[in-house]
């Protein structure tokens, strides 16, 4: 059986910014779903998520013996706090945007 | 107890007061570091210390050292803090006053300077941004992220308190660490522990539980009195992070997790003025309620460069929103940014920047995802950045028009312009930048 659940169910998630870059540091709340939650954070899922936001680099730099994954997205924050018209010119919402995205669980 | 303990009391220019009080009064401290400078506060300091050359420093400055410096005095806690700003001898000549004020005669304050380096960059002076200084126009100040080396002779000098301008974080943590245990500045594995501790420290409560609740995910107790984070420090770098007794919040493996990575690109490549630091096999051990053991950071030499960040003057930024609630209220906040797109646009010529959100149907996410049809209370909010305050006028002008010219029912206008700064990194080598220690007595 498998079934979709968006990544906020089985991850916890934090952002940060530099400049324009947004860095999310992600954690599955269970070691098993650590796996699902490296898949659902490919960089070409993420650009195809969300086209026009993600415009520069992704890299993700897995963190195995946390259960976690640290993913750096450049141009990523619509000019960064120094040009953004964002309310949220940080974009510290963007883990919570990453959790927004859905996955599949195979049970 | 061997370690050193060092609690942090303020991670970023806002953070709360009371509790660093509460800090101070529950465990017995010999560090408190207050760190309040972000890179866009100083550029802000810089602007405030060019209209009156007695400022330039923390504007909260002499409200945290009222509450604590009696306190940190009574039990033999010193203090370090970035709030020096722009203008650190200001400020450490405005904490000597209050000292005296406050009958605390004999306080001494140590001033870190040096971190001012805009004579030291020219117009050809490369941006890591790309392009040079020149062509980005004329800074209103530069300063170099100082580390562990240069703050260590304010330490020297016994002072109660150490006042700086830049330093980068992590080193307002670990300098402490140096002098107690006289690590060498080239032992990598122990900076690398340090700055660890620090990293883990600098943003306050964001370690004890503070910008972590997810109710029904991430519960949060007592959020509304959070403590402050501390940390206890062994000979060999290996740390203990906890948070004051009986306060709000929580430390364990998540909330450390969450902190570990804040601000951090390559977790094997964390770089400081003081060393190159891989947290990327950090250990991180529940020890008790609140008490969480963390080791396993590696380090490996220092850049070679220091970072500067250079000010730019921003312009301002205007924004401005009006409010639609009850049925059809989407369609007519729909309705209000097409008409303001058009008057801005249209009516206006205006050609630059423009953003428009609405929120409750969807704001933030905005560039991410698409429209949601309904909400039944929606927030125009439209926003601006001009070099000049026309542009700005203008839109505050536009959009409390819809008021009376634009959809039925719109109310709560609210509008502001607010003066910007931008910032751009450079490096200079660490032998351009010299440094001083000055001492100011109550």
């Amino acid at each position: 059986m498998s079934r979709r659940v968006r990544l906020h169910a089985i991850a916890h998630a934090r952002a940060g910014d530099k400049g324009d870059t947004s860095n999310v540091c992600l954690f599955a709340y269970e070691p098993r779903h650590y796996p699902a939650l490296l898949r659902a954070v490919a960089p070409e899922r993420l650009r195809a998520a969300f086209p026009s936001l993600l415009r520069g680099p992704i890299r993700l730099f897995p963190l195995p013996a946390l259960h976690g994954v640290n993913v750096v997205m450049e141009n990523a924050l619509e000019g960064g706090v120094n040009a953004s018209l964002n309310l949220d010119g940080h974009g510290k919402s963007w883990s919570f945007l990453l959790l927004s995205l859905e996955v599949e669980l195979e049970d | 107890m061997s370690g050193l303990r060092i609690g942090c009391g303020a991670g970023f220019a806002s953070d709360r007061l009371d509790a660093a009080v509460e800090l101070v009064e529950r465990v017995p401290l010999d560090w408190l570091v207050l760190e309040c400078l972000g890179e866009r506060t100083l550029a802000f300091a810089h602007r405030d210390r060019r209209a009156d050359p007695a400022r330039g420093f923390d504007p909260l400055l002499e409200r945290r050292m009222r509450a604590l410096l009696p306190r940190c005095r009574a039990r033999g806690v010193r203090l370090v803090s970035n709030m020096g700003a722009a203008n650190p001898l200001a400020a450490g000549e405005a904490t000597v006053r209050l000292a005296r004020a406050l009958g605390l005669s004999g306080l001494r304050v140590a001033v870190l300077l040096g971190d001012e380096v805009g004579e030291l960059l020219g117009p050809d002076t490369p941006l890591w941004e790309g392009g040079t200084l020149g062509e980005r126009g004329a800074p209103v100040g530069a300063n170099a992220y100082l580390g562990c080396e240069q703050l260590l002779p304010a330490l020297s000098t016994g002072a109660e308190v150490i006042l700086t301008g830049r330093v980068a974080d992590p080193s307002l943590f670990l300098a402490p660490m140096v002098e107690r245990f006289g690590w060498a500045l080239d032992d990598w594995q122990k900076l690398a522990a340090g700055t660890l501790v620090g990293h883990l420290l600098e943003c306050g409560m964001q370690v004890s539980g503070g910008y972590f609740a997810d109710p029904g995910k991430k519960d949060v107790p007592d959020l509304a009195r959070c403590g402050f984070p501390l940390a206890e420090i062994e000979a060999d770098g290996v740390a203990v992070i906890g948070k004051t007794p009986g306060s709000g919040g929580r430390v364990d493996a998540m909330t450390v997790k969450e902190q570990l990575f804040y601000e951090v690109h390559d977790p094997s490549a964390y770089r400081t003025p003081d060393v190159t630091a891989d947290f990327s096999a950090v250990a991180i051990e529940e020890i008790g309620p609140d008490r969480v053991r963390v080791s396993g950071a590696r380090g490996r030499p220092r850049p070679a460069t220091l970072k500067v960040t250079v000010g730019f003057d921003g312009g301002f930024l205007a924004e401005a929103g009006v409010s639609y609630a009850g049925p059809n209220a989407a369609a007519r906040a729909r309705l209000a940014r097409a008409v303001l797109v058009e008057r801005m646009r249209s009516v206006h010529g205006y050609a630059g920047p423009l953003r428009i959100d609405l929120l409750g149907l969807r704001s933030l996410h905005a560039t991410a995802l698409p429209e949601p049809p309904e909400s039944e209370d929606v927030r125009l909010r439209a926003a601006l950045r001009a070099p000049d305050r026309e542009p700005a006028e203008l839109l505050l002008w536009e959009v409390e028009a819809l008021l009376t010219c634009g959809p039925a029912g719109g109310g709560g206008y609210r509008g502001r312009i607010t003066p910007q700064v931008t910032t751009a990194s450079a490096s200079l080598p660490r032998t351009a930048v010299a440094t001083r220690v000055e001492v100011v007595e109550a």
